[in-house]
């Protein structure tokens, strides 16, 4: 091979590396949520029809990043049976004298049951306003995933924390504007 | 393969035609003159790099705010103004030399100064070791060994690309100038600087932390010298792929070249990983995306993979044109070829290979599982085969040798003993059990400085001792040799070992002050930084006693142990070396 054709090459190879790096972002993503790596819960669009006799305790915590929100979970554990689905319920209030956007990243601990959680129906799958002073009662409506029960590793779990994250996305100016919106 | 089985044409040296000053050095497309700049330029780099850790020891040298403090300056007039102002105010009319308002302005200075010199501190740690990476260590082993030694090795006549050879250079200093800018700029906390340690992780270096230009700056920087060694990288696997002397196969070629080989394809995968990512940074930074921040789904953790994933190749980047150099001075000095030469050769490439594979051990406390860890600490435990290899096949060269301690051989001897130093901390690191207490400890920073300032640099001293002769065709004082090796083996190991105490005691890497239990080896510690200050000035006493009584240097000072063909040419070699390629008859590599 010419000089030209083995430089092109390596030019290539540093490139195609490039774009793995930008590609990781993606990959990253689909990877956590496939294999619910550091604890990703899964999304379920149906509850599973067999019920386990097992049952584990489910814990709820809540956290502020950088808003003004006060959060608290309503009950701070369940005992649920795996397999059956529950609801919880979460309570935010917006301490801040304007309207904010706000979303939550979640996982749960220990992170070998991420892919064994499964929520039919969460707060965190979007962004959403939360207008001056206004409480809100969010729920999470979720399952434990009788599979759990083939996994020796996850024999040990007795225990599941749910956690939740809130960050602030956006700041809106002055409550009175955006109500007059609604 | 011995000399005289080299059919070479010694005739070139009527028609050695130099272009003039100007031409030559910056419009340079000659390897050994691209060579020469290139260690050039890591002098200069390194005296800014050793100068900072000079300002750490000093800090350090002692418990308490001592020493940077007297570096930084806050503006005293205007806090004295406005202490003034708000007891003048307050009704204290005669403030202005009231002696308990001044006593008020005098402590307010020295907390203003104090904050300084904190912040300081963490802008000179990270540019200590960013400068000592990207601009010392690197640009010297190789640019300046690399583009020196790889064609004559070869027998090539020069680099594949001598013009992309040059870019390489001058990019490597336009991106130092633009690093030396970033410590001069606001980095966004009231200081110059970026002070986020030289890992960059999110958010200390999102607009969160350093919201200032200096980061930025910085990143630019790191993009450019990516850019020169993306490019230097293309150039050596080219010559060596394209550029041997007839009959020299690769599993001929002497060891030093494979070495490069193997460094230009991990420069070549990993630095583009380190600017995909800081490309990531900068949009984050500037333009609104999200990639690293957890309020817009982004995941700052991410950054630490990305990093590391580059960070891990570069540390054997570091290290593995050093192994190159000292393969061959340990060869030369016990006048035996390398034992095990095609062992040698794999085991460089199967560490380069494992390199890839084992980033995440530097982040073994993100909270990743258990599962994964194990998979971590296995992969890099495995690297300990390849690297045994060796080192126990440099001893085995030497055994039963007839061994020449030359100063080149006490530096590589030195090279070895304190390599497997660091060698042996780091197999102590590997377990994810241990690290999480000895995370960012200093035990931490010894174990990387074993490997890298005693290690590397130790390889690149012996580099420079081994070739001074043939690159400058003058003959150095021995003397000075010995003493510039002996004070800075002592001087270097007084630095570093006491940290692994420090470590195992628990006091944290980058903190400007330490409870008084630490001072005592933090003061051992610092004494060793003014010894090791002794023999860096005893080196450069030697390269002008050189450079001014001219002793000319022979073609060949080692005898019959040195087989490779830089040693058949004069010194220092003609400015076109070659012109009749070298032809490689014998069986058997280097």
């Amino acid at each position: 091979m010419n000089n030209q054709r083995i430089a092109f090459l390596a030019g290539f190879g540093a490139v195609a590396m490039l774009g793995l790096a930008f590609a990781s972002k993606p990959l990253y993503d689909t990877f956590c949520r496939v294999t619910g790596f550091g604890g990703t819960t899964q999304i379920a669009t149906k509850a599973p029809e067999t019920l386990s006799d097992r049952e584990v305790t489910v814990r709820f915590d809540a956290n502020v990043a950088n808003a003004p929100l006060e959060f608290r979970p309503i009950q701070t554990n369940l005992p649920v049976q795996v397999g059956a689905h529950s609801l919880a319920f979460y309570e935010v209030t917006n301490t801040a004298p304007n309207d904010i956007s706000v979303i939550a990243s979640y996982n749960v601990t220990p992170h070998k049951t991420g892919r064994f959680f499964n929520k039919l129906e969460c707060f965190c799958f979007e962004e959403r306003i939360i207008k001056a002073g206004e409480t809100k009662k969010l729920p999470v409506l979720f399952f434990v995933d009788p599979a759990m029960n083939e996994e020796r590793n996850l024999d040990d779990v007795r225990t599941i924390t749910l956690s939740y994250t809130f960050f602030q996305t956006d700041d809106f100016p002055g409550a009175a504007k955006t109500a007059s919106l609604d | 393969m011995p000399m005289d089985e080299i059919a070479l044409d010694h005739g070139h040296d009527a028609h050695d035609h130099k272009p003039g000053f100007f031409t030559r050095w910056f419009f340079s497309t000659n390897h050994k003159d691209i060579g020469t700049l290139y260690l050039v330029f890591a002098l200069v780099a390194g005296i800014v790099g050793y100068t900072l850790s000079g300002l750490i020891r000093m800090e350090l040298a002692e418990p308490g705010m001592t020493f940077l403090i007297h570096l930084v300056s806050v503006d005293a007039e205007s806090i004295r103004a406005g202490i003034i102002e708000a007891a003048v105010n307050a009704g204290n009319v005669g403030a202005a030399t009231d002696a308990s308002v001044l006593a008020q302005v005098n402590e307010a200075i020295l907390t203003a100064k104090t904050e300084a010199s904190k912040s300081f501190y963490n802008v000179v740690i990270t540019y200590h070791g960013l400068i000592m990476i990207f601009f010392m260590v690197m640009p010297a082993l190789i640019g300046g060994f690399g583009n020196w030694f790889v064609p004559l090795m070869i027998g090539a006549p020069d680099m594949a690309f001598p013009r992309m050879n040059n870019i390489s250079f001058w990019l490597t200093v336009a991106a130092f100038a633009l690093a030396v800018l970033s410590m001069m700029v606001p980095g966004g906390n009231g200081v110059n600087g970026f002070g986020g340690g030289w890992v960059l992780y999110p958010p200390l270096s999102s607009t969160a932390g350093h919201s200032g230009p200096s980061m930025d700056l910085l990143i630019l920087s790191l993009h450019t010298a990516g850019i020169a060694s993306i490019l230097g990288a293309i150039n050596f696997i080219v010559t060596i792929l394209n550029m041997r002397a007839p009959g020299m196969t690769l599993h001929k070629m002497p060891l030093f070249a494979w070495s490069m080989l193997i460094t230009a394809v991990l420069l070549l995968l990993a630095l583009p990983v380190l600017a995909g990512a800081l490309t990531m940074l900068l949009t984050d930074r500037n333009f609104g995306s999200q990639f690293f921040d957890p309020s817009g789904g982004g995941d700052p953790i991410m950054f630490q993979h990305l990093f590391w994933f580059f960070g891990h190749p570069e540390v054997y980047i570091m290290i593995l044109p050093a192994f190159g150099i000292v393969s061959h001075i340990v060869s030369t000095f016990s006048k035996k070829p390398i034992f095990g030469y095609l062992g040698m050769d794999y085991a460089m490439v199967s560490i380069g290979a494992i390199g890839f594979i084992v980033w995440a051990h530097h982040m073994y406390t993100v909270g990743m599982p258990s599962d994964m860890k194990a998979y971590f600490v296995a992969a890099t435990m495995v690297i300990a085969v390849p690297t045994g290899i060796k080192i126990f096949s440099w001893i085995a060269t030497m055994w039963g040798g007839s061994i020449d301690f030359s100063v080149p051989m006490v530096w590589a001897i030195g090279f070895i003993f304190l390599f497997t130093v660091g060698g042996v901390t780091g197999v102590v690191l590997a377990n994810a059990g241990i690290d999480h207490a000895l995370h960012d400890t200093y035990y931490v920073v010894a174990h990387f400085h074993y490997v890298l300032s005693l290690g590397a640099v130790f390889g690149l001293f012996a580099g420079w001792y081994y070739w001074f002769e043939k690159m400058f065709g003058l003959k150095y004082n021995k003397m000075i040799g010995y003493a510039h090796f002996w004070i800075m083996f002592v001087g270097s190991n007084l630095i570093f070992f006491p940290q692994h105490f420090l470590g195992l005691n628990g006091m944290p890497r980058r903190y400007v002050d330490y409870p008084d239990a630490y001072a005592l080896w933090n003061a051992v510690s610092s004494v060793g930084y003014l010894i090791s200050l002794v023999a860096t000035a005893l080196f450069f006493i030697g390269l002008f006693e050189a450079m001014i009584r001219r002793r000319k240097g022979e073609a060949n000072p080692w005898g019959e142990g040195a087989t490779t063909l830089e040693w058949t040419l004069p010194s220092p070699p003609p400015f076109h070396q070659f012109n009749e390629l070298p032809v490689v008859k014998t069986e058997g590599g280097h």
